[in-house]
């Protein structure tokens, strides 16, 4: 039987090391089903998150080879198995064992969103047209890849800063929802740092639920900040007729 | 299953091009840089000639409009360039292109940026990226000039006809056109600044420009070679390097 060798990483907190397995292989197999064997037979206490094994629960992220990607939709065919596969923890979140990241700060960042409030006197209805633009936002399942390969919280650490791809995402959804009455332009600029994204585009190529993040949500959202805070004409309009 | 620890914890301090990735991650930034750097050495190389701009009908795009007086002593090249260069440069395109490239911050996705202190676009000079809108508007403008030189290139000496010149000044106008059309700033001025579109053809036009956005790096990169080779290929039939064929 085809063998598949691992340099995965082991130990809690900052402390750790890659620890080499070799893994029996068949088709169809991904990287997560390779952790299940390890657990099952040689360290039934590697600590990995994962829960539908359908790509849609987000939990089990972790870096493949150096790249983000969900452990369970990344097929060991894609790899050439004459050398060993790399399985690694976030490296923008603190490790708590293993492969099992702590990424409570996201959550505090997503509490900070004004969450969505509709208009005075909303009729509740809504075009076709409207809906489709925000729905693809809809499709984030908080595997938090995005904000683990964005470099300004990988290499930067800019986290008190900046919020990450995922929660511009979020902000997204709601200030191009057509019944949301809240403007969240002011929280983008100053809190969540959106300044700071360089459009890079590394959140789009890892994002596993293909959201095109960078043009469909970060630059719309850099386009309206600089509609409220960098355009000199529009400034100068609003200031002569007082419309916000 | 045998265990042998290999190696010390990921969270060592890290250098610059640290990565765990095995794919030949360097080479697409490697491949925008020559791409890039080799048309910025064509381009000003072709703005300072100040000469070899015009054969017959045609006129170099970089020359467009053709702006000659008498208190400007350089080529007529930099009364123009600095607004197609300025759309580009502030491109939300190019901005992942250079920054990768040549700011290495990061040279691709996983791997330790160059740079340890990072303001991003919040701070001078990169805070101007937000004016993109002001260059969209400059290069709308020369576009007009390009069509018009267009026309132009099917007028030989008062007759309706056709040169291989023609259907590359054809061709450069229309990729720049895409390019400008498949801008980011043109598809927020054009509705991405609304949150509901009450006008079904409004919402229309912003889809097909949603569509050519879509491809905007390829409108970037064809149209920028193409616009290279526009004035490569006038400047050659001036010089005489080169014959221009009449197809009609």
């Amino acid at each position: 039987m085809e063998q598949a060798k691992f340099k995965v990483h082991r130990g809690e907190g900052s402390q750790g090391q890659d620890v080499d397995y070799t893994v029996p292989i068949e088709e169809g197999m991904v990287v997560l089903d390779a952790m299940h064997y390890i657990q099952k037979t040689a360290s039934p206490d590697l600590a990995v998150r994962w829960n539908c094994k359908a790509a849609k629960c987000g939990s089990c992220s972790a870096e493949v080879n150096g790249k983000p990607r969900l452990m369970c939709k990344t097929r060991l065919d894609d790899f050439n198995l004459s050398e060993p596969i790399t399985v690694r923890p976030m490296k923008s979140f603190p490790v708590i064992k293993d492969l099992a990241c702590d990424v409570k700060w996201n959550y505090e960042v997503n509490k900070k969103i004004k969450p969505f409030t509709p208009k005075d006197d909303t009729d509740w209805i809504m075009y076709q047209r409207d809906v489709d633009r925000v729905q693809e936002f809809r499709k984030c399942i908080e595997c938090f890849a995005c904000q683990n390969v964005c470099h300004v919280l990988r290499d930067h650490n800019l986290k008190p800063k900046f919020a990450g791809p995922r929660f511009f995402v979020r902000v997204a959804g709601l200030e191009m929802h057509p019944l949301d009455g809240e403007n969240r332009l002011e929280e983008l600029r100053n809190d969540m740092g959106i300044g700071f994204c360089n459009i890079t585009k590394c959140c789009t190529e890892v994002c596993p639920e293909d959201i095109h993040i960078t043009d469909n949500a970060i630059i719309p959202m850099k386009e309206r900040v600089v509609d409220k805070y960098y355009d000199p004409l529009k400034m100068l309009l609003r200031s002569l007729f007082g419309k916000k | 299953m045998a265990t042998e620890v290999i190696e010390k914890s990921q969270n060592n301090a890290e250098s610059f091009g640290q990565t765990q990735r095995k794919d030949l991650w360097w080479l697409e930034p490697l491949l925008y840089a020559i791409g890039l750097g080799f048309f910025i050495i064509y381009a000003t190389w072709a703005a300072f000639q100040g000469k070899h701009y015009e054969y017959g009908p045609y006129l170099s795009p970089f020359y467009s409009p053709l702006i000659i007086v008498d208190w400007w002593h350089f080529s007529p090249a930099f009364l123009i360039l600095w607004i197609p260069a300025g759309f580009r440069m502030t491109c939300y395109y190019y901005r992942k292109a250079y920054y990768r490239s040549y700011f290495l911050g990061p040279p691709a996705c996983g791997v330790r940026s160059l740079s340890k202190s990072y303001t991003g676009e919040t701070a001078f000079p990169l805070i101007f990226q937000n004016i993109h809108r002001y260059f969209l508007i400059g290069a709308s403008v020369l576009l007009f000039f390009l069509w018009n030189d267009v026309i132009k290139a099917f007028n030989f000496n008062g007759e309706f006809g056709v040169g291989v010149g023609t259907v590359v000044l054809f061709a450069n106008t229309f990729l720049l056109t895409m390019y400008s059309l498949s801008c980011h700033s043109l598809r927020h001025l054009i509705g991405g600044c609304k949150d509901s579109f009450k006008c079904g053809y409004q919402h229309k036009v912003y889809e097909k420009i949603s569509c050519a956005n879509e491809h905007h790096m390829f409108w970037a990169w064809t149209s920028l070679f193409m616009v290279g080779f526009a004035d490569l290929y006038v400047r050659l039939c001036a010089m005489g390097v080169w014959t221009d064929m009449r197809l009609i």
